[in-house]
């Protein structure tokens, strides 16, 4: 008993988990749907029309002259081989919007968090709550870009049904780490990076063509980042092309979202409860 | 309620709390009273379990806050030093998301959000923003968010603070309100008035350390005079002038742009000073308060 107890002390510092979670994440996220009502919601849905001007100009103007790209042994048509893509896109900046420049408003000028933490609400309550917003953004996002696709008859294959637990798993990941990052970030310059690395992710992650292109060197690095699980696992499921092996990539989302829950919820510790 | 022993936090290699110790009975009102950077924002963040001590005894309803920081800031209402108000949510929002914060139900809290609405004289700013309000009616607000959970203890860091005088009335009318509830109040604050119209019992904190604890009164009484004679003769000839008052009242106290002294009957000594030749610009008898308390006490005055 006793040892049992030390253990736990040790693993979450002082206080144990209830020091860290009050099991009310849901009032966060009340304050996020409350707060929401009254921004503005064309500029929200901003990140959702990018990866549709995307499809748009690239899939079909490209399209026109690239024909078809071959997948898993199978030729399909290049909007069809970009949009899942775009579709991953779509789920992370949605889930990035919410977990890095909102979040860091809040923190270093909002002061919102350390009003929370002065409740009984814990900093796991806080991180997950916010991370479940910026999920919802992101499936939102994703929501809205599958209609397009489906318009379109981008979606070829029954398996597509899955894509949408598969962008909600991509979006989680994203809000997850993305609120992790942030919540070490000090200053506007530090966020810029951010940015930085989410640009040459974007347009390198077989977004816009097989990552057979690259040098071997490469490919071990992009295969590396999160945004080119998102991409392959999402394809997979759109045109059709699923095998088991895709499972690696719902681990690695799996492991980023463990991730990005603990490092939050120890900042948020540290930051507010010092 | 609160007891605290030998109470330390320290960042780095400096004690901004430097073993306190006081003990807050139920239905006190408890006054912190100190310069800036004395320790009491510390202080209070310590009680309100959001910020571990480094070293001392520390228990908040009988609870160690290491160990129970959640269900003892359950019980407690803050005023931060600084407002925090949501500026994203409107007034009557700020309210019931923060109820909601402490797991309470919808239907409740939406009750107490319009009691205490028309307890801090919001009511017909329910739907405003709060960056509309002025500075006053924002602390009413952040006071009126530290009842919405029933609180056992209210915790006030300066709580009128950079308001003026008008506001500053209003908010003391509503917290001797609190206090007549029953409730218990813990605040810091560098104005003696507050200390003295608010508080039943004070420490007087600097450097981290208390340098004296009582009730206003009895810290008047073991520190000043009754009455303090406040003499201004220009600044340029202030000191001259020192050396000559030298000996009279118990004490007396010289300041950049003014002398005190220090005496049972003001009047009789300003009839004595003006007897031995020395004419003051302008000359003020007041009772003794705790700034003067505080003077005697830390050799400065309380607002630099
Ligand atoms: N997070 C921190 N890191 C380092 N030093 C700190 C920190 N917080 C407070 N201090 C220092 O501790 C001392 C006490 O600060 P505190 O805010 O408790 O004073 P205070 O009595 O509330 O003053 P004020 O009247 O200005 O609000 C100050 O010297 C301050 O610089
Ligand atoms: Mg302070």
């Amino acid at each position: 008993m006793t040892l049992v107890d030390h253990a736990a002390e040790h693993r979450t510092g002082r206080g144990g988990v209830a020091a860290l979670y009050a099991g009310n994440a849901r009032a966060v996220m009340y304050r996020g749907w409350r707060a929401t009502r009254s921004t503005n919601w064309l500029v929200m849905m901003s990140g959702l029309f990018e990866p549709i001007f995307y499809l748009l100009s690239l899939g079909v103007g490209l399209g026109a002259l690239v024909g078809t790209v071959t997948v898993d042994g199978r030729e399909v048509e290049y909007a069809a081989y970009i949009a899942p893509a775009l579709l991953a896109v779509a789920a992370m900046n949605g889930a990035i919007y919410d977990s890095t420049w909102n979040v860091f408003f809040k923190i270093r000028f909002a002061k919102l968090y350390e009003g929370m933490l002065a409740t009984s609400l814990g900093p796991l309550d806080v991180a997950l709550g916010e991370i479940s917003l910026a999920l919802l953004r992101g499936g939102l996002y994703a929501a809205g870009f599958m209609v397009v696709m489906q318009a379109l008859g981008l979606a070829l294959s029954w398996w597509a049904l899955l894509a949408i637990p598969a962008v909600l798993l991509i979006a989680f990941g994203f809000a997850s780490f993305g609120m992790a990052v942030t919540s070490y970030m000090k200053s506007f310059q530090q966020m810029d990076w951010i940015n930085f690395v989410l640009l040459p992710m974007f347009l390198f992650s077989a977004t816009f063509y097989p990552l057979s292109v690259y040098p071997e060197w490469l490919q071990v690095v992009i295969q590396a980042l999160p945004l080119w699980h998102g991409v392959e696992l999402v394809r997979g499921l759109t045109t059709g092309a699923v095998d088991p092996g895709m499972l690696w990539h719902v681990l690695y989302y799996a492991v980023m979202i463990a991730v990005g829950l603990v490092f939050t919820t120890k900042r948020l510790r540290a930051l507010f409860l010092d | 309620m609160i007891v605290a022993q030998g109470l330390v936090k320290r960042y780095g290699a400096f004690a901004a709390v430097d073993g306190i110790s006081f003990e807050v009975a139920p239905g006190e009102s408890f006054g912190l009273l100190g310069p800036n950077g004395a320790g009491k924002s510390t202080t209070m963040r310590m009680v309100g379990a959001v910020s571990s001590r480094s070293g001392g005894e520390l228990k908040i309803l009988g609870l160690d806050p290491d160990r129970h920081g959640p269900d003892i800031r359950s019980q407690l209402g803050v005023v931060p030093q600084a407002d925090n108000l949501d500026t994203e949510l409107r007034v009557r929002e700020n309210l019931l998301v923060y109820g909601r914060y402490f797991g309470l139900p919808r239907r409740v809290v939406a009750e107490r959000a319009d009691e205490l609405l028309s307890f801090a004289q919001l009511e017909d700013r329910a739907a405003a923003k709060v960056d509309a309000l002025s500075g006053g009616m924002k602390r009413r607000l952040t006071i009126a968010r530290a009842l919405i959970n029933d609180p056992r203890i209210l915790l006030l860091d300066e709580p009128t603070t950079g308001l003026d005088p008008q506001a500053r009335h209003i908010l003391w009318d509503r917290l001797f309100r609190l206090k007549e509830q029953g409730k218990t109040l813990v605040l810091t604050t560098h104005y003696m008035d507050e200390a003295e119209q608010l508080c039943d019992r004070i420490v007087v904190v600097d450097k981290g350390s208390i340098m004296a604890e009582g009730t206003p009164a009895e810290l008047i009484r073991r520190y000043s005079s009754r009455e303090v004679l406040e003499l201004r003769f220009g600044s340029d000839r202030n000191h001259e002038v020192a050396q000559a008052l030298q000996g009279r009242g118990d004490r007396i106290e010289v300041l950049p742009d003014r002398i005190l002294v220090y005496t049972a009957d003001g009047e009789q000594e300003l009839e004595r000073v003006s007897e031995a030749g020395l004419h003051p610009i302008t000359s003020l008898v007041r009772r003794s308060s705790l700034e003067d308390v505080f003077l005697r006490l830390t050799g400065r005055s309380l607002i630099e």
